[in-house]
């Protein structure tokens, strides 16, 4: 079993108009025995940023703890938050500085940026930046979330339509993936408000 | 060789010392500022590439077998935030100024722009005004060949004047 595949992970984020929805599945595996109902994959950098981590847990918890300290002390330099493209950017910079070594892990990175246009990316785990307009996903349920994200997306879609839409891709795809899916966390982002839900789905 | 360096292409620098000195220091603040861009694929606020070249001078105060720098430094660049306008020290410490002066003449200078200097004022009524803050303690008479000046527009892109447009210039002060 290869090492991304160890704990099990499925990312996806969709723009909409105005607005972007980042969510993940809520599985901790260790191979086939499921250990949580309740891993955190999708953090916030500040309000208008998310980055959604798939790949080896423990990996996904230090870079998370390792851009949280970056960007801290990027708004305490310069006293603003950071641009989505900008941290898009540290994270593949932060990726590549381990390329013989790296972090077993696959970004989503979903913002807001200048006048609140929604900015989505992914990357490889060596930091190989992958601009998209329409969605991008991550994890063992990627090829999944291809293919239900490119039925179901639709461009310019309002706030409540997307997160339709992300919920079902979402869950059609961890159903087909035994590493993935037990329950879903959705965040949908607006420039006034962040909602965040929980989502139930098939136990297995 | 000119006294006006650029540092990115929208912050400039001039200064006011020891010329050996300076070259150290443009050197440094360049990298830095390559270094930010290679790490965040954004060009470097004004802000920060001041605060990193004033540690670099702080440093050189606290350090051992070294001496501080021997230059003041006016960094001119434009960024998200605007035009801005920075004065460096020896020991580090930075100024945001609107209009300053340094070296020789330094106070007759800042007197005769506290009075000539305008927030709405244009680019072209800048230069006049710089030129004529520069001919006030000149020795000599003034030229395209015995001053530099730089500048920064909305264009956000620092460039040198030619020796032909300085030589405009002056003639419009005149």
């Amino acid at each position: 079993m290869s090492i991304f595949e160890y704990n099990g992970s499925a990312l996806v984020a969709m723009v909409g108009k105005n607005c972007f929805a980042i969510a993940s599945d809520r599985r901790l595996g260790v191979q086939l025995q499921t250990v949580a109902t309740d891993f955190q994959r999708v953090f916030k950098i500040h309000e208008k940023l998310y980055i959604g981590l798939a790949g080896l847990a423990t990996d996904v918890q230090t870079l998370y703890q390792r851009l949280v300290f970056r960007h801290k002390l990027y708004q305490l330099n310069e006293e603003r938050d950071m641009k989505p493209e900008t941290f898009a950017s540290l994270v593949s910079h932060i990726l590549y500085e381990k390329r013989f070594g790296p972090y077993f892990c696959q970004p989503v990175i979903a913002g807001l940026g200048d006048d609140d246009k929604p900015f989505i990316c992914t990357m490889d785990s060596i930091g190989a930046k992958e601009l998209a307009k329409d969605f991008v996903v991550a994890g063992t349920a990627s090829e999944s979330l291809y293919g239900a994200c490119e039925s179901m997306y639709k461009a310019d879609m309002e706030p409540e339509e997307l997160f339709e839409t992300v919920s079902q891709a979402l869950q059609a795809s961890v159903d087909r993936d035994c590493l993935s899916g037990w329950g879903g966390h959705v965040f949908l982002v607006t420039p006034t408000e962040v909602r965040e839900t929980n989502l139930k789905g098939r136990m297995d | 060789v000119q006294k006006i360096q650029s540092l990115t292409t929208n912050i400039g620098v001039v200064y006011s010392g020891m010329g050996p000195d300076s070259r150290v220091l443009v050197r440094k603040s360049r990298k830095q500022a390559q270094q930010y861009y290679g790490l965040y694929k954004e060009p470097i606020p004004v802000t920060q590439l001041v605060r990193e070249t004033a540690a670099v001078m702080q440093e050189f105060t606290q350090s051992g077998g070294v001496r501080p720098f021997g230059v003041s430094l006016l960094v001119a660049g434009y960024d998200d935030n605007g035009p801005q306008l920075y004065q460096v020290d020896p020991s580090g410490s930075y100024f945001s100024w609107k209009a300053s002066a340094m070296g020789k003449n330094v106070s007759n200078a800042k007197t005769f722009l506290e009075k000539r200097y305008t927030d709405d004022m244009e680019l072209d009524d800048a230069v006049h005004t710089a030129i004529l803050t520069l001919k006030e303690g000149f020795e000599g008479q003034i030229s395209s060949k015995n001053i530099e000046i730089g500048i920064i527009g909305t264009d956000k892109i620092f460039r040198v004047l030619t020796p032909a447009e300085v030589d405009d210039y002056l003639a419009e002060v005149e």
